[in-house]
């Protein structure tokens, strides 16, 4: 296993690397559209809540492979022609919004509503409202699931590998059959996505026991 | 655009994706309730030994991959002259990385039991047994319905991946009927919404037995136990 590590450790790096960028862009971009969809799904407009709603069924309801495989194969009989990793990217994306819609929607629906009341009665514009004093409160509370969701997205990164991007799962198989050494590879790979995903965990700990203050309370 | 007949001319093809995916499925979900309650009991019984080796294996599979994993035992495993089957491998690794999930649910409601209940029922005489068999697990069970049932909504969706190592199931059924007949959409979303179908079962199943769980009215406890088994 550390043989692999230490004859392989370009390779990958590379591959690692392009985990990270697939995982931390989709969920960097799923952020905003998430941020935006829960808006969407507590909207009092049945129009814009009742699409919202479907979209978020869908993505949270079939698995993440499917919806890797029909974007990528559907992309182009629409006449869009994507490299695999921007496909990899957009689907991540469009999953992790879905996900991290349903956290924020419950972090927004936990803030006291007599602070929206007194914002908007202090003459403070509804997006005002949201952007100064219902989001930044709804991060700190929602910071345990976010964390858990990036996690969950790095490890589904893995899948993207079955439509040729080569990031760390990709790589392993490359070298599992170059050297004829599965079990040695992919226990090497097994230790690069624990140790990622362990580092993200203690660095969501020490942020969240930094901001415990200045939280919303009833 | 969206061509119906293809779907009835794969019906053969769906049918049996959709029966590998369903006893795969049922026995790797089984397989991590089963083992998930060995390891959380281990861990409660036994903090001291069992604690810190339950503790690694809850991180190992928060923090792994299940593809990686399923790679490990179908490619890895013939080299410690593990030879298994892509489809046993498929129920073997969904229910290893379950099993870590459903480890902490477990444990998670145990650790939610008020103390005062299991001192109170101590203090009137009730056995350790009868605590544990009639206090303790009755409030647990309600209390893990729901994480369990997402839990085992998140493993139906993840043995798509099953796929990548050759099992028949829906994904890769699916993928078989694009290739051939090279439409895109229908097999896709016909194979989405079966996974939608059984996912909406369990979630169904998961709300059905919360609501009775929380309707269950607690029987008498007597103190020395004799008339326990009378009204079963």
């Amino acid at each position: 296993m550390f043989e692999i590590l230490l004859n392989h450790y370009p390779a990958l790096a590379e591959g690692l690397i392009i985990t990270l960028v697939v995982s931390l862009s989709a969920i960097a971009l799923g952020l905003v559209l998430g941020v935006l969809l829960a808006f969407g799904l507590m909207s009092r407009h049945r129009l814009l809540a009742w699409p919202c709603g479907l979209y978020r069924s869908f993505w949270r309801g079939t698995p993440i492979l499917l919806q890797l495989l029909l974007v990528y194969y559907l992309l182009p009989e629409v006449g869009i022609e994507l490299a695999p990793i921007s496909a990899a990217i957009l689907t991540l994306t469009l999953n992790t919004a879905a996900f991290q819609s349903e956290i924020f929607r419950s972090g927004i629906s936990h803030i006291p509503a007599g602070q929206i009341e007194a914002a908007r009665m202090a003459g403070i514009s509804a997006w005002q409202t949201r952007k100064r004093i219902i989001m930044p409160q709804v991060f700190r509370l929602t910071l345990p699931p976010l964390t858990n969701e990036i996690i969950t997205i790095l490890k589904n990164s893995s899948l993207i590998s079955v439509i040729a991007v080569t990031e760390l799962m990709r790589v392993s198989e490359q070298i599992a059959s170059r050297t004829f050494q599965p079990l040695e590879t992919y226990l090497a790979a097994a230790l690069l996505y624990l140790a990622v995903n362990l580092v993200l965990a203690r660095l969501s700990a020490y942020l969240e026991r930094r901001m415990v203050g200045g939280l919303a309370t009833e | 655009m969206f061509d119906i007949a293809i779907l009835w001319e794969a019906r053969e093809l769906i049918l049996q994706g959709l029966w590998n995916t369903v006893w795969i499925c049922f026995l790797g979900c089984l397989l991590a309730l089963s083992l998930g309650l060995l390891l959380a009991a281990l861990r409660l019984a036994n903090p001291q030994v069992f604690g810190y080796p339950v503790a690694c294996y809850v991180e190992l599979c928060r923090g792994i991959p299940l593809l990686i994993l399923l790679f490990l035992l179908y490619y890895g495993g013939p080299s410690i002259g593990l030879t298994l089957s892509a489809s046993v491998a498929g129920v073997v690794g969904i229910g290893l990385y379950g099993a870590g999930y459903f480890a902490e649910i477990y444990r998670g409601g145990f650790k939610s039991i008020p103390k005062g209940h299991v001192e109170a029922a101590r203090m009137l005489g009730i056995s350790p047994f009868h605590v544990l068999t009639r206090i303790q697990i009755p409030q647990m069970a309600r209390l893990i319905v729901p994480p369990s049932t997402n839990q085992l909504i998140i493993l139906v969706k993840e043995s798509a991946l099953i796929s990548i190592i050759s099992v028949n199931d829906l994904t890769k059924n699916a993928t078989s009927i694009v290739n051939e007949t090279f439409h895109v959409i229908e097999p896709y979303l016909a194979v989405a919404l079966l996974y939608w179908l059984i996912i909406e079962l369990i979630a169904r199943g998961g709300y059905a037995l919360e609501k009775r769980l929380a309707n269950r009215q607690p029987r008498p406890i007597e103190p020395l136990g004799d008339t326990l088994h009378a009204n079963g």
